[in-house]
């Protein structure tokens, strides 16, 4: 019993244990759900294992299944996500242990709530307890801002380093607090249709209705939703290696604004996208650049950092242009994530920008079919990439060192790059090759994102591995990890 | 560092170059389905469960709809017809045709199409089965039963038109794919690979290995074998076949403030999700494709 309350203390009482269970979660959910489609579906996997465990694929509840399923992963990167927070940022502990508590027992009730129901089966106490975890996340979050209030004295800050207003207040948690709450209102604009659609039974993906001239407002509401969803995740994620890093001086002075002028209009974009169509996209534009900016400022200032960590190391006073580069490069793990957001301009912004610009010119010439390729190319690489990025993080956070560590880190780096370049080769195929000759180049950019998927996924797999046979270990990391925290600026308690 | 990083970049150079080179218009096998691509079946009049949810819908009138896609032989013969009774014309490239225009309303993203001459099909398309020597069309050798592709919706419409028929509207397109009890596909509600020609559905005419996924004669999917290869009888309530797979089919209706022209059924290059009976395509009415055909309806007297 000793034994079973030690481990349980560390996997939901510490942050490193909650991120770790639910990291855990979100690779037996991606490898399991990944058996029902893509190459899997085309080699027969779906077939075998739908058969097997009995699932029941309704063809009219695909749209459903999905929205449940994506749902429930972005639930467990949210989850992280505030798990960092609680940890990185001060915080009262009576604040911190509901908020940990409240999120996991809703991304939990979410998985097994939500997907039991829309794969075998509608037992309409699984949905219950579903939309009963949905709401305990969105409360989860209603009570992180409660706790990251900016405007307490006790959060001031001394530092003159670090970005603040006038009266000391701590722009960087302003940050947080903004894009927690644009979230937070961002949420309802998806909460309210889908409970209008019937609990999700008319429910439609917003790829499937781009070109449809008379969306209602509940269409358009589901639509900026989506778009804001992910894009706020992908803020909160800069700011949060942004802590981690240790974000500081004039880049840093110069991004926190930034991100919260940024997290604010492009919210206020997708919010508008209801009523205002037409001009809702030029504020998203002006938004998302803005915010940009602030992630651009982030990965100066921390290449700065690496590089001169890395030439102080070898006790090089300046480096030259090589020896800077190897610097950079000595460590994929602390490099990864910020060379993550620059590679997110080439696979999201970039091709997302092209598209917006080029829509009636190019994109809407093409058959619908291959115009949502892109839509949904464009969602799952930014979901995925932001995955990668919290993964580097949690690898630091779980203590690869050495040969391991840099395996683990050039293997995420390079194969998931490598996969979402493909899905923008197959995405944008359209440009390059007709529809007769396609297949060859499909073959190729499918083999490529297959690699990629598998490499990442059998990287993940290890570090899952290590962890959990470390669980075993009497004295193992996880004995150490129960008290560790994230945090390493001194404000924090 | 740099070992990791090479032996990654070579595994992934090999993976990536081990391809050879595609012949696309590599013959297809011929085979008799035992479909006569000239029969008709009759719709009737009545309510019928529309779209993915199902809403209660009414058709007023009876109609007739084609049995099978219209095919390449019987649009070959067509063009000769109508250029002959010059009702198309030959202009470089293409075969085109008048069209009076749509009404304009200055809608998000419309296009305006206005009264003019405008292509039916692409003559220098590889991908189009059809050959012409200057003087007449001939199908390409092998392709004589498979659905007619490369033609644009006015095209499509221009044929219908042309024999005194027309292009169907997307519900009585729905209502004769699905019948009157509202299931996902035309023979019910799962489908298996020999049901239907659609992406990796394995059927004799893909090699997705070189060129993909190819068209499959009209009515193949009605139960025969073909060398060991074993379909089943796909057939919609009514008796009409390939309303799931093989081609995308062309739709009557002009929408308001669009200019997009629907199509319905998926077809082989897309994933079975794609093959519901709800499920819909669209582009502008000059699009040509492979993957794109239609059928007629008429009316019932």
């Amino acid at each position: 019993m000793q034994w079973l309350n030690k481990r349980y203390q560390f996997l939901f009482r510490s942050t490193k244990g909650l991120i770790l269970v639910a990291i855990a979660f979100a690779a037996l959910g991606s490898a399991f759900f990944g058996l029902l489609s893509g190459p899997m579906a085309d080699y027969g996997i779906k077939d075998v294992v739908v058969r097997a465990l009995n699932i029941n694929l309704e063809p009219a509840e695909r749209e459903g299944r999905l929205v449940i399923l994506y749902h429930s992963l972005a639930m467990i990167a949210i989850a992280v996500e505030v798990y960092m927070i609680t940890d990185l940022l001060k915080m009262k502990d009576n604040h911190r242990l509901p908020i940990n508590t409240t999120v996991t027992v809703g991304y939990l009730m979410v998985m097994f709530g939500g997907l039991p129901f829309a794969y075998w089966g509608h037992n309409w106490v699984l949905h219950g307890i579903y939309i009963a975890g949905l709401s305990l996340i969105f409360f989860a979050g209603c009570l992180l801002l409660v706790a990251l209030w900016p405007w307490r004295d006790e959060y001031r800050l001394k530092d003159k380093d670090y970005a603040q207003t006038k009266k000391g207040y701590d722009m960087e948690r302003i940050a947080f607090f903004m894009v927690s709450l644009t979230t937070l209102i961002s949420a309802i604009f998806g909460a309210v249709p889908g409970s209008f659609y019937g609990n999700g039974f008319e429910t439609f993906l917003a790829e499937n209705v781009v070109r449809d001239p008379h969306k209602t407002a509940l269409d358009l509401s589901i639509i900026g939703h989506l778009h804001i969803m992910l894009a706020l995740i992908a803020i909160m994620c800069a700011l949060i290696i942004g802590r981690w890093m240790d974000f500081k001086g004039m880049w840093q002075k110069l991004a926190m604004p930034l991100y919260i002028v940024g997290a604010f209009v492009l919210s206020l974009g997708t919010w508008l996208v209801v009523q205002f169509e037409e001009i809702a996209h030029f504020i998203i534009y002006g938004g998302s650049t803005v915010a940009m900016l602030g992630a651009l400022f982030l990965v100066i200032d921390s290449w700065k950092k690496i590089i001169r960590s890395g030439l102080d190391e070898k006790g090089i006073r300046k480096g030259n242009f090589f020896q800077g580069v190897a610097a950079l490069l000595r460590d994929p793990v602390r490099f990864g994530p910020t060379w993550q957001m620059v590679f997110m301009n080439f696979t999201v912004s970039g091709v997302g920008i092209f598209t917006a610009v080029k829509l009636d010119e190019i994109f809407r010439k093409w058959q619908f079919m291959d115009e949502r390729s892109i839509l949904t190319g464009h969602w799952h690489i930014l979901a995925t990439l932001t995955a990668t990025i919290l993964l580097l993080y949690y690898a630091d956070l779980a203590g690869l060192k050495g040969k391991a560590r840099k395996w683990f880190g050039w293997a995420v780096i390079i194969f998931s790059d490598v996969a979402f370049a493909a899905v923008t080769v197959y995405e944008m195929k359209r440009l390059f090759i007709t529809e007769g000759e396609q297949q060859p180049l499909v073959n190729r950019a499918v083999l490529a994102g297959d690699i990629g998927v598998i490499v990442l996924l059998l990287a993940l797999a290890a570090l899952m591995v290590w962890r959990l046979t470390d669980l075993f270990k009497k004295k193992g990391r996880w004995q150490e990890e129960t008290t560790h925290r994230l945090a390493k600026k001194e404000e924090v308690q | 560092m740099k070992k990791s990083i090479i032996t990654m970049s070579l595994f992934l150079l090999f993976a990536l170059t081990a391809c050879q080179p595609v012949d696309f218009q590599a013959a297809p096998p011929v085979f008799d389905t035992g479909m006569d691509s000239e029969q008709w079946v009759e719709i009737p009049a009545g309510e019928f469960l529309q779209g993915q949810f199902k809403k209660e819908t009414t058709i007023d009138h009876a109609y007739e709809i084609m049995v099978t896609p219209v095919t390449n032989a019987q649009y070959a013969a067509y063009l000769n017809e109508a250029l002959a009774a010059d009702y198309i014309q030959v202009n470089g490239n293409q075969v085109e045709g008048y069209y009076p225009g749509d009404a304009f309303a200055g809608g998000r993203h419309e296009e305006e199409i206005k009264a003019g001459s405008y292509i039916h099909i692409p003559l220098d398309d590889p991908f189009l089965r059809l050959s012409y020597d200057g003087n007449s069309f001939t199908v390409k050798p092998g392709w004589e039963n498979h659905p007619m592709t490369m033609v644009s919706w006015f095209g499509a419409k221009s044929y219908c038109e042309f024999n005194g028929w027309r292009l169907p509207t997307e519900l009585e397109w729905e209502k004769a794919a699905r019948g009157t009890d509202g299931r996902a596909y035309p023979w019910g509600e799962e489908i298996a690979r020999n049901n239907a020609n659609f992406y990796f559905s394995r059927d004799p005419f893909e090699n997705m290995a070189t060129f993909g996924s190819r068209t499959t004669p009209v009515g193949f999917y009605n139960g025969k074998t073909y060398n060991h290869y074993t379909t089943l009888d796909s057939a919609s309530p009514y008796g009409v076949y390939d309303m799931a797979g093989n081609v995308w089919q062309w739709t009557a209706n002009v929408y308001d403030a669009q200019h997009y022209r629907y199509m319905r059924g998926g077809s082989k290059d897309m994933y079975e999700n794609n093959l519901r009976v709800w499920s819909m395509n669209n582009a502008t009415p000059t699009f040509t494709s492979p993957g794109t055909g239609f059928r007629c309806v008429r009316d019932v007297e």
